[in-house]
């Protein structure tokens, strides 16, 4: 299993002409119809929650920041919920919308907002247009996606549209007004109460949500429908705004960074990217996934996707290994809720040391490979 | 008005700048849990900030803006930080002073009326400030603007008819490369470029170029919270661990006494 790149240009891929057609099933609109008329009577929004979440093409089945949404929903948010599903391809919102919709809680999936392939159906200017409208239909008192570079890219313009401040990268809910998220690269942690008039918009850590299991429904699934032609008619203009050229992913079968029980994670003092791939045995050794600190990627010794930090991914696997990392408190933001710490380094005095569980000081390029070799192969 | 003419430096280009403790400095909780003290602490130019503020320089080093400027919101001392951005080379700045606890949302209202009166085709911003972490001003401003965005920016290339920009993303994935409509907002992410320190010389110059004063009052904008900070702590601290002697030792404690392997 190597890594290597993968580049998709949107210009060779066709375009799916979009599903249009009002798909909302009857008795569906008529049960929310008829609870709009009673909550707008009491002046309160008649849904709890509308649950975002990304599906991706090839990635099989809902990604960790999707469960960590669901898993918020499901535990700690008002229900039921809506949950809606945007898609770089059509099959994968639809596989998506069938696993969500055997969850507790929900009521509603509702996908193909966009059959446009290459990622245009995750764009933000229409998507945001589309919850917007997706908002004022249903008038959830929440809405909620997850802390990753999808949610943050969208979640602050949809609430912009809103004109509702909204609270991101939540780690823990108080209350159904009341959150705490990290400030400070984690160094310090805010407990923030909303007071707007709402909806109140929230995107949440993955690993502070994420290891909380998802609950299935008891008896039969929720509904799976479509959005609805209006909704999707809403993000019709701002298509004009971007368009998706293309993209450079890195292929691994090796686990993904935000979800893996173990990190092998690289920094500087690796000083190639010939000697970072020394990593990659160690890390299918264990069965684990690749990261790096930000000099470690800055050098070019591997891709900007492994960063690891306050503002790369955020981690807590059961065993994270710092090797060649000094510990800058950047770093430390994002690996410091890890289980089991290990750092290796030469320099005794690295801060790393003061988080790890346990350390050895020495020089990596001779205990790597001892390591490698003590080591039982776990898979 | 915009001229396509090659070589023809059209655009303004607006830049946001913030003021927060400086990234190396520790952060002390206020033991009262009111928030972080920044009493005597060293406050800088958010790393992020910096790198958007330098992307606007070159991209007038380039003939593709004429004009850069910086604008910043907050108390007085928020000079400080637009003198070090006209020192890098903005030409003008703008601060909107008030002593008020600004959210993102306000932020991004501040900006649509300078925006309007300033008439840039670029908003430049950093992608997030270091203190709150928020990560939603320029994404806000897109949305209140109905502009095209362009989050965490690792290359911007403006096209040649300087009607669109291609704007390569770090995206969980990896990287995503998207082509925007002007007017649009960029913000910076880490790699898009290494910021220059500001010469002697030009922090001199600098001295003579103007900052416009504005209060948010002035730009009829409200900037009243819609969150209310309750409480800021410290996190559990973690307990530190031991130095081994072996990796012998290591693979023994990871076993036997960490039980991860």
């Amino acid at each position: 299993a190597g890594a290597g790149a993968e580049r998709r240009s949107g210009k060779e891929l066709t375009k799916v002409g979009s599903s249009g057609g009002e798909m909302w099933s009857r008795t569906l609109l008529k049960s929310l119809r008829g609870a709009r008329q009673s909550s707008q009577q009491s002046g309160e929004r008649s849904l709890g929650t509308l649950c975002i979440v990304e599906a991706k093409d090839g990635a099989g089945g809902l990604d960790s920041a999707s469960k960590a949404t669901l898993a918020c929903a499901q535990k700690h948010l008002p229900k039921p919920f809506v949950a809606l599903v945007a898609s770089d391809a059509k099959g994968a919102s639809e596989a998506a919308a069938g696993e969500i919709a055997s969850l507790a809680g929900v009521e509603t999936v509702l996908h193909g907002v966009s059959d446009k392939e290459g990622a245009n159906g995750l764009l933000a200017e229409p998507l945001s247009q589309v919850v917007a409208a997706l908002v004022g239909k249903l008038e959830p008192t929440h809405v909620v996606t997850g802390s990753n570079t999808f949610g943050k890219n969208l979640l602050p313009r949809v609430a912009a549209l809103l004109d509702s401040a909204p609270i991101t990268d939540v780690v823990q809910v108080v209350d159904e007004s009341t959150f705490v998220r990290p400030i400070y690269a984690g160094n310090a942690l805010s407990t923030v109460k909303f007071v707007g008039k709402g909806p109140l918009l929230l995107s949440v850590r993955t690993t502070a949500f994420g290891s909380e299991a998802l609950e299935t429904a008891q008896g039969a699934g929720a509904e799976v429908a479509s959005v609805g032609a209006e909704e999707v008619a809403a993000g019709a203009a701002a298509e004009a705004l971007s368009e998706w050229v293309g993209e450079e992913k890195s292929e691994s079968e090796r686990p993904q960074l935000d979800a893996a029980r173990v990190v092998v994670s690289g920094g500087r003092a690796l000083k190639s990217k010939e000697n970072f791939e020394m990593l990659e045995k160690l890390a299918d050794q264990l069965g684990g996934a690749l990261g790096a600190s930000r000099a470690a990627v800055d050098a070019g010794m591997c891709s900007n996707d492994l960063q690891v930090g306050q503002t790369g991914k955020v981690v807590a696997p059961e065993l994270y290994l710092a090797i060649g990392i000094s510990g800058a408190i950047q770093h430390l933001a994002g690996m410091k809720d890890s289980k089991t710490i290990v750092a290796i380094n030469k320099d005794p005095e690295a801060p790393i040391f003061k988080v790890a569980d346990y350390g050895l000081v020495g020089d990596l390029f001779k205990i790597i490979p001892e390591l490698a070799e003590k080591l039982p192969s776990q898979k | 008005r915009t001229r396509r003419r090659g070589g023809e430096a059209a655009m303004r280009v607006v830049v946001g700048i913030k003021r927060v403790i400086d990234y190396a400095a520790k952060i002390r909780v206020k033991p009262d849990g009111s928030g972080v003290d920044t009493a005597n602490v060293k406050m800088s130019m958010n790393p992020f900030c910096e790198i958007a503020v330098e992307e606007a320089v070159r991209l007038k080093e380039k003939g593709l803006a004429k004009e850069v400027i910086a604008v910043s919101m907050g108390p007085q001392a928020s000079q400080d930080t637009i003198r070090t951005a006209l020192a890098m080379g903005a030409d003008r700045g703008v601060h909107v002073l008030t002593d008020a606890k600004l959210q993102p949302l306000s932020i991004a209202k501040l900006f649509k009326s300078i925006v309007q009166r300033e008439d840039p085709k670029i908003v430049l911003l950093g992608k997030q400030a270091i203190d709150d972490d928020c990560n939603q001003t320029g994404q806000m401003l897109a949305a209140i603007m109905d502009w095209s965005q362009g989050t965490f920016a690792s290359q911007v290339a403006v096209a040649d008819c300087q009607e669109r920009v291609s704007v390569t993303r770090e995206v969980d994935g990896g990287l995503e490369t998207l082509s925007l409509k002007l007017p649009a907002v960029i913000t910076t992410d880490l790699r898009l470029n290494e910021p220059r320190y500001a010469t002697l010389p030009n922090i001199m110059k600098a001295k003579k170029k103007k900052i416009e004063k504005l209060t948010p009052e002035e730009l009829g904008v409200d900037v009243s919270s819609q969150i209310e900070v309750l409480s800021v702590r410290e996190p559990q601290a973690r307990v530190g661990g031991k130095v081994l002697e072996s990796v012998d030792e290591l693979v023994d404690k990871l076993k036997n006494e960490a039980g991860v392997l």
